[in-house]
């Protein structure tokens, strides 16, 4: 293994070199069953307990199509704008691992059942929002493989381990690898495109419900193929980077690897067209295997499976019945919401469109909504290192928060310590109102009681407030507050301040 | 009543009138196995406790008055390629040695359905490769009618299970002609069905676009009861044909072929056939035309190339299916000594567990598939197969059905041609052109070559789905020749 330490800054590394992008992105897909069999596809069972003959590829079984497998797939060669095949076969590809049971991959080779489309992606740059186009080259289906468990050894691989488990649990889900053409002319915006491809692929697997696309579970997995090239020059040699399991990692691949290009190149070496690993922790990658001798996979269709031929009323069928994409829905989003594409990327970003759409469509504000989901709640998601979904909040929370604020009964930092205390599971709105006791203090008397302490301890102030100079009200207001534990409304205490030493606005 | 010299619907009668039961039908052939295997060899393992466990549970149903299928009781001798739960299924190969399949193929399945009770597991070629038993890991299996001969193969175990009454019925594979080369040299009949009219399902593939499940007999009818009892749609085989079988047994029982015409294959006779295996063909024929067949001559060209593409069809689809004996999840395991990493493991288990016809044919495919070479290769094969399938369908135009000697020579010796690959192999010519355009054929006893005294096997061939037709002229042929002789073929060979 040779880790190259020596790079480009990236910015230098553009000013001679322009990139070029290839990616093949993995979905799982979220059907009960597994691609050729009847076991069951949920995820994080103990090893080894969903598996059958046909799954674990034992003498004499035989697959079977999943046609919902099927059926998502063509969904999402619609939604990528792709020519549906009206007859196509499975290939087999063969090579040896002990992770695949049969030792060969049902997969398909030159009859993808989806070709040719495209997505249009939205990347942000200093002159504001620009659409590009992502071209599609295929969509195709094939069967994941078991997962490899190496004990001992210094490498965590399976060479040098002292003994290797495999869970074949997850062979045989069915994945679709969808397969970019090379996206040229991005140049210093190719981590931003990658990134925002991969992050609309995944809104997009999540608008036609073909799968939970969990990067970090594994059910969406990229891999970064890149090149550089002086320009005018043809394409360099490629790089294929695999395990980039984050929407941040798809951009910090692009970026380290053309800086690691773009070292090696400046400085007369070559590169290697070799298998890379990303290192989500230091955002760089290793070299894995080399693919100078291309591995011969001996591809010929599979003969066990009759070839997948959908009916034109079939695929008909389904684009009658796709939901609404991503991109028509944001379109739709900003019309209805009054925001601006800036205010719904900042969303989007945040991963919570779909939270601030179901809050919203509670009966919340819109501005509210946002604010909340994009404020307090994703500070606090990105500090525990968790998606926004699983953060135990709800759009039914914020409701129910907001509704407290509107009647007065909460002030916007109550109800931030209502959040934390959801977020650490310590109950219900109510109960947490009741345990911590949280409530906007509005007793006019204990109040009054309050100001008056703050006046006694701050004369000089209160004879400025009273000379006319009603900006220095401030410091008494924020003394009240400090006194109440911040369970005053902040207005109030104004008003009553004002009233007091017989001072009108 | 010599209960092992019974057909399987004389069986299944003398049962369902209480003259015999079908534990005394079990034990009988246990016994005939028992005396005779230990010179034909036709086993590798027997189940004789579950036999006649499951032939006990066919009496006291039957005396309970309940309605039992046709074969109920009836002994039958299952090849090694068939997984059945819990029963050692080796394929003929050490690699396999000591598996025991968790699960049961869709015929396995069918058969215990119809009751039909299961001796136990034959011996065939390696992964059936082999036209004589010969690459059997487990030794050679013998002819009964010369125990110096070969019984064919690869399913020469199911043939002479059947020829030496050690089983009325038998199962068999047919990838080029594995069920009816056996058949024609032993003196019994094999059909190989349409392919997808029998699930695959469980079967260990050798070639999945031309392997197909058949049963195995000593006359048509009783293969006809097997054909209907293992046939029909299978949801778990995604080849298995959704549609419904032709009635086998009815046509058996009509056996008539009055106003139908015959086709002879000319590429498929003359040079290259023993002068007794052609004699006895043309004698068939001239019975057919005595019971109101019209035969006629038809061509099929592309037949020539048939054995050709076929060497690299069944390597290449080979090559892919037997790469899971892999040593990691079943069966041997070669090299495990804490130092060899994985793929040493795997390669010495595949070098220590595969046989020299195995290895062969492995390389074979491997070769043709690979990268450069799978067009000139695999993809002329496959070209190849369609112009025989054309070749068929024009041919079909001409005749109801085809017709042919099944293989061009009697049993040949043991050994004779097991350091010559292309003579072994030449022994399918006349059987493989209806594996690669799938369709259904029948091999049955013709006569005994007059030069040496041994069987010879005529073959029919039917269009897609229309199994039927070879029972109805397999049936008339042989009812013709029972005239002739007074009794069945097999009555001839010599006792053991």
């Amino acid at each position: 293994m040779s880790t190259n330490h020596e790079t480009i800054a990236f910015d230098e590394a553009l000013k001679t070199f322009e990139p070029v992008l290839g990616l093949e992105v993995h979905v799982e897909l979220g059907t009960r069953s597994k691609m050729f069999c009847g076991c069951s596809t949920v995820f994080g069972a103990d090893p080894n307990t969903q598996v059958c003959p046909v799954c674990l590829g034992l003498p004499g079984s035989m697959p079977v199509v999943n046609r919902t497998a099927i059926e998502s797939t063509i969904r999402i060669g619609l939604a990528l704008n792709c020519t549906i095949a009206s007859w196509c076969r499975f290939a087999r590809k063969n090579y040896f691992y002990p992770d695949m049971p049969k030792d060969y991959q049902i997969s398909q080779y030159d009859e993808p059942l989806c070709s040719n489309g495209y997505l249009d992606v939205t990347v942000e740059t200093e002159d504001g929002p620009e659409v590009v186009r992502v071209e599609i080259e295929r969509v195709h289906m094939e069967e994941d493989t078991g997962k490899l468990l190496h004990t001992g050894g210094a490498t965590g691989r399976i060479h040098g381990a002292d003994y290797s488990l495999v869970d074949y649990n997850r062979a045989g889900i069915p994945l679709v690898e969808i397969v970019t053409k090379t996206i040229e002319g991005t140049g210093h915006l190719a981590p931003a495109v990658a990134k925002a491809y991969v992050a609309e692929l995944r809104d997009l697997m999540r608008a036609l419900d073909v799968s939970d696309v969990r990067m970090e579970e594994g059910s969406m997995r990229c891999d970064v193929n890149l090149s550089l090239n002086r320009p005018g020059d043809g394409w360099g040699t490629r790089s294929e980077t695999k395990n980039v399991n984050s929407l941040r990692s798809v951009e910090r691949a692009v970026h380290s690897e053309s800086e690691r290009q773009a070292a090696l190149l400046s400085s007369g070496g070559r590169i290697v067209q070799e298998t890379r690993h990303f290192h989500e922790d230091t955002g760089r990658s290793t070299s894995g295997r080399s693919k100078e001798q291309a591995e011969d996979y001996r591809y010929f269709p599979e003969p066990d499976l009759v070839p997948v031929a959908p009916s034109e009323a079939w695929i008909e069928e389904l684009r009658a019945t796709m939901p609404e994409l991503p991109s028509d829905k944001r379109d739709r989003l900003k019309a209805e919401w009054g925001i601006n594409g800036f205010e719904l990327q900042t969303i989007v970003n945040a991963g919570a469109l779909e939270l601030v759409e179901a809050t919203i469509n509670a009966g919340v504000d819109s501005a509210a909504a946002r604010k909340w989901w994009t404020g307090e709640l994703q500070r606090s998601a990105n500090e525990s290192g968790v998606e926004l979904a699983d953060l135990n909040v709800t759009p039914d929370h914020v409701k129910q928060v907001e509704a407290l604020i509107a009647n007065g009964a909460l002030n916007d930092k109550l109800a931030r310590q209502v959040f934390e205390a959801l977020i650490a599971r310590e109950g219900t709105v109510e109960e947490i109102i009741a345990e911590r006791g949280l409530a906007v203090v509005s007793d006019d008397g204990a109040l009054l009681v309050a100001i008056d302490e703050a006046l006694a301890s701050q004369p000089d102030v209160a004879e400025k407030i009273k000379d006319g100079k009603i900006q220095a009200a401030g410091a008494i207001v924020g003394a009240v507050m400090k006194a109440t534990k911040g369970q005053a409304d902040a207005a109030k205490v104004r008003t009553l301040l004002l009233e007091r030493l017989g001072v009108s606005e | 009543m010599d209960l092992i010299k019974l057909s399987a619907a004389d069986l299944s009668d003398a049962m369902s009138k209480g003259e015999v039961s079908a534990v005394e039908v079990a034990q009988a052939h246990l016994d005939r196995i028992a005396a005779v295997d230990d010179r034909v060899h036709a086993f590798l393992h027997l189940e004789g406790e579950s036999a006649i466990a499951h032939a006990t549970s066919v009496d006291a149903r039957r005396s309970a008055g309940e309605q039992l299928g046709a074969l109920a009781g009836v002994p039958l001798a299952l090849k090694d390629n068939l997984a059945m739960r819990g029963v050692p299924t080796t394929c003929g190969s050490k690699i396999l040695e000591g598996w025991r399949p968790p699960y049961d193929a869709t015929v396995v399945e069918r058969l215990r359905a119809n009751d039909v009770v299961i001796l136990g597991k034959t011996n065939m070629d390696e992964f059936a490769m082999g036209s004589s038993t010969e690459h059997s890991a487990y030794g050679a299996t013998r002819n009964p009618w010369d125990l110096e001969r070969i019984p064919g193969g690869s399913g020469g175990g199911s043939a002479a299970a059947v020829a030496s009454f050690e089983a009325p019925l038998a199962i068999g594979s047919d990838t080029g002609g594995s069920i009816r080369q056996p058949a024609a040299v032993t003196g019994t009949v094999g059909v190989k069905p349409t392919y997808g009219a029998v699930s695959r399902y469980g079967l260990v593939a050798l070639a999945s676009s031309l392997d197909q499940v058949g049963p195995c007999a000593r006359t048509v009818m009783d293969t006809a009861l097997l054909h209907a009892a293992i046939a029909g749609h299978d949801h778990r085989d995604s080849t298995s044909i959704n549609a419904e079988v032709p009635d086998v047994v009815a046509a058996a029982t009509r056996a008539d072929v009055r106003g139908m015409k015959i086709g002879i294959v000319s590429q498929l006779s003359g040079d290259g056939y023993q002068a007794g295996v052609s004699q006895r063909f043309t004698e068939a024929l001239t019975h057919l035309e005595h019971l109101g067949a019209e035969i006629v001559e038809v061509s099929c060209p592309s037949f020539d190339y048939a054995l050709g593409a076929y060497y690299l069809i069944l390597p290449s689809e080979a090559s892919s299916n037997l790469a899971r004996f892999d040593g990691m999840r079943f069966g041997l395991r070669a090299g495990d000594d804490g130092r060899n990493s994985v793929e040493q493991v795997m390669s010495l288990t595949r070098e220590a567990g595969f046989g020299a016809e195995v290895k062969r044919r492995i390389i074979l495919g491997t070769y043709a598939l690979s990268s450069g070479y799978y067009d000139a290769y695999y993809g002329q094969a496959q070209k190849v197969r369609t112009l025989i399938m054309r070749d068929f369908t024009a041919a079909f135009a001409q005749a109801d059905v085809l017709v042919s000697p099944t293989a061009p020579t009697t049993a040949f010796k043991l050994g004779e041609k097991l350091d010559d690959p292309i003579a072994m192999y030449l022994n399918d010519v006349a059987t493989i052109p209806v594996n690669l355009a799938g369709l259904g054929s029948m091999s049955l006893p013709a006569g005994l070559a007059p030069e040496d005294g041994l069987p010879v096997g005529f073959q029919i061939m039917a269009p897609p789905m229309a199994d039927d037709r070879l029972y109805l002229v397999g049936a008339a042929l042989e009812a013709a020749l029972h005239d002739q002789w007074g009794h069945l073929l097999i009555e001839e060979a010599p006792g053991l």
